[in-house]
């Protein structure tokens, strides 16, 4: 059964790509040998349509049009060429060099199975692909998510989902978004998109998505607006940015990643002045204690407190350990 | 979609003969290696193609398809000797991946992956619509970057400043890059390490600065990328900690070994550098006691000290 349909789907494309004039209905009936088991114009009718559904699924340009443009000519179908067909695309040997690692770096299967069939076409038009080339990239890029392959659909059709979410161990709750985008940020993969129950854009990390994401509503049903940043947002949306500065001392050559993330003030000798900015006192109080002695805090006086307090408990459970002589 | 009904075999049908006409004479086995089927996948989907061909039907109108030696020859296959347009996902994956590359310092000229971008767009039309919106975020070595492409395109020796969180400190090294890493988003950079005498992996965002410098970089193999390629094989301290109930998550983030639940909980971690632990145990402010190895305890006391002074002596 599925073979005769694939040998009839195959005779049609080739019937309707061989055309250089629109064909009717009754002329694909009588060029495709596979029709000519209809037992009647109905059966006939239903079949074709069905398959021209599946060409336009396959996304193969069936076009519909008329040969004589000033009759009411009967509606006839083909395949342009240049519209079905992957054009000519030439690389240089550099170019196809990066074609090689890019053909190479996805894990996930969806997307390793994706890139493989774009590369099969490219090598069908005379490109030739490498996937040994610049060993010295070694790129592997996952998405382990479950959520990841129904979401990355969606992106790509455009249509709804809903899904339950839990954050912070809190019991999932039944979301519904117009999925934007997704991003993969410090490895971790995001989608951000319109958030249909809060009324504005949200950022999900996909990790968090308990079970299945359903499609919701027709493919092409969301519109990404022209002006969102995809990878911005979710920065953006993932971590607030911060609404406080600390004022830090930073012994020279120390603390790299609190310099990084702050601007310098003053240079004295062996030390820096930094304003670095922080969300949470008791958050900034743990990192700035992990550098001990190297960073001191100037203000806030919360932020100092925090710090202050934090070093006595850590010097009072060692004493009282050695004082108990446990350990 | 492999092999899933009409439309899987005819969307496979329709790569497969305009990849067998690029190839004449490629044997059974490496075709189907390469659609990733079943051979006996493969002979099925020739001997249907083979009954296929323009209206009329007649024998020169047919695709002819010989299987001599299992060396598969298509001819008379004009009319779909051309690949269908990428598909959506098609492009989109390996646009997505493009760009990714784009992150890292460049080992190709520059512009290479621009060029290749803006081609394949081109050649995908509509199909690339959607690549914009997914995005694989890099870190790539910020001001470091071109320093670290030249030396890997060019072969030559890089000088290094790299910050050793461990330690808190910037170390001065010289290195011979071998390749780019990207793991989990992190990019890396996989060099002979002259100082260490050793092949080190160096995460791009911790280079301070790298110089290209003159002297051309040993050649040396490039191992075979390892399976945990981070875990540390030099884990010279078996460090002790008592967890409050606060920190207990401690035990689930690093790997192992509880010791005692009771009365409090008090694992052993493996860990290649004390400096580690003593941040870790100072980040955690008494949640988290250090029991062993004295060498712990007393670097933490006398850290928590010198702190503490500089807040008394303001």
């Amino acid at each position: 059964m599925a073979v005769s349909r694939t040998e009839r789907l195959l005779n049609l494309v080739i019937c309707l790509l061989a055309a250089t004039r629109y064909v009717n209905k009754e002329q694909i009936r009588q060029a495709v040998p596979q029709y000519a088991g209809c037992a009647s114009d109905e059966a006939f009718e239903r079949m074709f349509e069905r398959d021209k559904d599946d060409l336009r699924e396959m996304g193969i340009p069936l076009e519909t049009g008329s040969n004589e443009v000033f009759f009411d000519d009967e509606i006839g179908y083909r395949i342009p060429k240049d519209a079905y067909a992957l054009p000519p695309v030439a690389f240089d040997s550099e170019e196809l060099a990066v074609l090689g690692v890019a053909a190479r770096m996805w894990q996930h299967a969806t997307l390793a199975g994706a890139t493989a069939r774009a590369i099969r076409k490219l090598e069908s038009v005379g490109v030739d692909v490498d996937p040994e080339a610049l060993a010295v990239i070694e790129p592997r890029v996952d998405a382990a998510e479950p959520a990841f392959a129904a979401l990355w659909d969606s992106v790509q059709q455009r249509h709804r989902v809903r899904f339950h979410y839990s954050r912070g161990g809190a019991a999932a709750a039944p979301r519904r978004l117009q999925p934007w985008g997704l991003v993969s940020w410090h490895g971790r993969w995001y989608v951000v998109g319109h958030d249909d129950d809060r009324g504005e854009t949200r950022v999900f990390r996909l990790s968090r998505i308990q079970g299945d994401v359903t499609a919701d509503g027709p493919a092409g049903s969301v519109v990404v607006p022209d002006n969102v940043d995809i990878t911005a947002s979710v920065r953006m949306l993932a971590q607030p940015a911060p609404a406080r500065t600390a004022r830090l001392q930073v012994q020279s050559g120390r603390a790299v990643p609190l310099r990084r993330q702050g601007t310098v003030v003053s240079e004295e000798p062996g030390a820096s002045v930094l304003d670095v900015p922080f969300e949470d006192a008791e958050q900034m109080a743990s990192i700035v204690c992990g550098f001990g002695s190297a960073v001191t805090v100037l203000t806030p006086a919360d932020l100092k407190d925090a710090v202050v307090r934090r070093l006595r408990t850590t010097l009072e459970s060692i004493s009282a350990a050695s004082a108990g002589g446990a350990a | 979609m492999t092999t899933g009904g009409a439309v899987g075999q005819l969307t496979r049908l329709l790569a497969l003969i305009p990849w067998l006409l690029q190839r004449p004479g490629v044997s059974v086995a490496d075709a189907a290696s390469e659609f990733d089927i079943s051979e006996q996948q493969l002979r099925a989907d020739l001997g249907l193609a083979f009954f296929c061909g323009l209206p009329g039907h007649l024998p020169d109108d047919l695709i002819d398809v010989s299987l001599e030696n299992d060396q598969i020859v298509v001819t008379n296959a004009d009319t779909i000797a051309r690949p269908l347009r990428l598909a959506p996902d098609e492009a989109v994956a390996l646009l997505v991946g493009l760009r990714a590359l784009a992150d890292l310092p460049a080992p190709t000229g520059p512009d290479v992956i621009d060029r290749v971008i803006a081609k394949l767009e081109r050649a995908a039309g509509d199909a690339a619509d959607a690549h914009r919106n997914v995005k694989v975020s890099i870190e790539g070595a910020g001001e470091a970057q071109e320093a670290v492409g030249t030396a890997l395109r060019t072969g030559r020796r890089l000088a290094l400043e790299y910050y050793v969180p461990a330690r808190d400190e910037v170390t001065i090294r010289q290195v011979d890059p071998l390749r780019l890493l990207l793991v989990d988003g992190q990019s890396y950079l996989e060099a002979w390490c002259l100082l260490a005498g050793d092949l080190r992996i160096f995460r791009l965002d911790r280079i301070q600065s790298a110089q290209v410098l003159d002297t051309p970089a040993s050649p040396r193999p490039v191992p075979p990328v390892r399976e945990g390629i981070f875990d540390s094989d030099t884990a010279a301290w078996r460090v002790r900690l008592a967890l409050s109930h606060r920190a207990e998550w401690v035990r689930d983030a690093y790997p192992s070994t509880v010791i005692a639940s009771e009365p409090e909980l008090v694992v052993e971690l493996s860990v290649a550098d004390l400096g580690w632990a003593k941040q870790l145990v100072m980040r955690l402010g008494g949640t988290v006691r250090p029991l062993a190895p004295p060498e712990l305890v007393d670097a933490v006391r006398t850290e928590a000290e010198d702190a503490l002074a500089a807040y008394q002596s303001h």
